[in-house]
């Protein structure tokens, strides 16, 4: 496995995350290091803290304690500029898409590269980059339609493009199948996996999906009761006898 | 109401104002949504309020022989107060409550994170360009306001009281000084930026869902409501002072 080369360092690592809201404990001190082109699934039931977790991760969220390491940066110390440049090495595909719905499916992928194409340094015109990324994700067609003229398995896939745009080193998967019907499901865990392939990159996916866990997942850790309870390939999870991870994997 | 966090929204709009950068086409987009598409609203608004105001007031100044008195009045009392305070307040319901709910929904979608996440300063992007879109419109808005609320009192006195059009502006241009002109047209930016400020404040703070959208909205027309009128007091209060009305 990828991960057990331990002189590799981590392109992404927590250390003994903690976020509370009030007297609810979400995260007790999770850890996670994300290695050079894995993909990483970590499996929690709803409201264990997932979504807030990788919501700290890029600096929506700001943790109680702890550190978030991302390509050797400490993002907790880093200001305003410096983080929204390296947020541009970061890919981060929502839960709902989040596709801003009064633009364009262009201009949703054209937002990324205003401030941050000459940065960059990205020399290719925004109309060459936009079509890639789209072409990536199979609707080069969709170019010029609004957000709500699409299926939401499009909208997933435009996300996708939108995230792929600045050709991120990381991408962010919060629950990517999550409200798709099954055939949908599966063609955007193919997607997912074409583009590591395509693009090289490392994924961090949070699901509480089982097949999409299996299909894509290098490693997984089960985030239960705020903290790492179990974590190995799939394999070894469904051979496992604990009971709290035999829940996940039993249907 | 959250006074203070209000207070620290509006000094973070004035740091990322003077910080950038400066999102001049999508300033350029608000100041067409908040403004051309309220044309028609406020020229209604305007015309309707001056027709009702000049024949409600008509009798009484009729009973006194004081008709002639009507173009002054009706002009001091539009342009001072009654014009920019109502059209302000049509505006808190039309751009306060679009605003309240366009970024409510984009706050309960998750498009602001999304903003933030792609390195763009949501902020800067939606918040600075609405409040000074508002800020610049709605003086524009309430010049125009007034413009037809005369007319529609013109009319009114042209069919009524058989006074030429030229007359009746002739009363009126008499009748405003630059004391009567000055303090409402700076008092109209702040009435913009009322309704900028508190509609962006409670959209970019929307708690979770949709019934949070909806409280968002009505919390943007309702606070900004009762700002325009604390405004207004303390408008009237300093030009008391400072040009001895």
């Amino acid at each position: 496995m990828i991960h057990s080369q331990e002189n590799i360092r981590p392109i992404l690592e927590l250390r003994n995350l903690k976020k509370s809201f009030g007297d609810n404990r979400v995260l007790r001190g999770f850890n996670l290091q994300l290695y050079e082109g894995e993909n990483l699934v970590v499996m929690g039931k709803s409201g264990s803290g997932k979504s807030v977790m990788i919501k700290a991760l890029v600096g929506l969220m700001e943790a109680d304690e702890g550190s978030i390491r991302i390509k050797g940066h400490d993002i907790t110390s880093l200001g305003q500029t410096e983080l929204d440049i390296l947020r541009t090495e970061i890919g981060f595909l929502f839960q709902g898409s989040a596709l801003y719905d009064s633009m364009t499916v262009r201009e949703n992928l054209e937002f990324p590269l205003r401030h941050h194409k000459a940065k960059l340094n990205i020399t290719e015109k925004n109309e060459t980059l936009v079509l890639e990324a789209l072409g990536s994700v199979g609707l080069k067609d969709a170019v010029d339609l609004m957000p709500s003229e699409l299926s939401g398995g499009m909208q997933r896939r435009v996300a996708l493009a939108r995230a792929l745009i600045l050709k991120p080193k990381i991408i962010l998967y919060d629950e990517p199948t999550t409200g798709l019907d099954p055939i949908t499901s599966k063609e955007i865990i193919n997607l997912m996996r074409s583009i590591q392939e395509k693009y090289k990159t490392s994924s961090l996916i949070i699901t509480h999906d089982v097949d999409c866990a299996r299909v894509i997942a290098n490693r997984i850790i089960l985030l239960v009761d705020g903290i790492n309870y179990a974590e190995g390939s799939f394999n070894e999870l469904t051979a496992s006898k604990d009971p709290k991870v035999q829940a996940f994997f039993k249907t | 109401m959250e006074v203070g966090e209000l207070s620290y929204f509006a000094k973070r709009f004035f740091v990322e104002l003077f910080k950038g950068p400066f999102e001049f086409k999508e300033l350029l987009r608000q100041c067409y949504n908040m403004g051309n598409r309220s044309l028609l609203l406020v020229s209604v608004t305007g015309f309707i309020l001056g027709l009702v105001f000049t024949l409600q007031s008509r009798p009484t100044l009729m009973q006194f022989g004081a008709q002639s008195w009507m173009p002054s009045m009706v002009s001091i009392s539009i342009v001072r107060e009654i014009g920019p305070v109502v059209i302000a307040l049509i505006c808190a319901g039309r751009i306060g409550s679009g605003i309240g709910a366009e970024l409510g929904s984009m706050r309960v979608t998750e498009q602001i994170d999304a903003m933030e996440v792609s390195g763009t300063n949501p902020f800067n992007y939606l918040v600075v360009t609405r409040i000074v879109a508002a800020t610049l419109m709605l003086p524009l808005l309430i010049i125009l306001g007034d413009a037809v609320a005369l007319l529609g009192s013109a009319l009114v006195e042209n069919l009524k009281g058989e006074v030429s059009y030229l007359l009746y502006f002739n009363e009126v241009f008499d009748a405003l000084k630059f004391t009567d002109v000055f303090p409402a047209t700076v008092k109209s930016f702040f009435f913009g930026f009322a309704i900028g400020l508190v509609g962006c404040f409670k959209g970019y703070n929307c708690k979770k869902g949709t019934a949070g959208v909806g409280e968002a909205s009505n919390a943007a027309v309702v606070y900004t409501s009762m700002l325009l009128f604390i405004i207004d007091f303390i408008a009237v209060f300093v030009t008391d002072i400072f040009f001895k009305v």
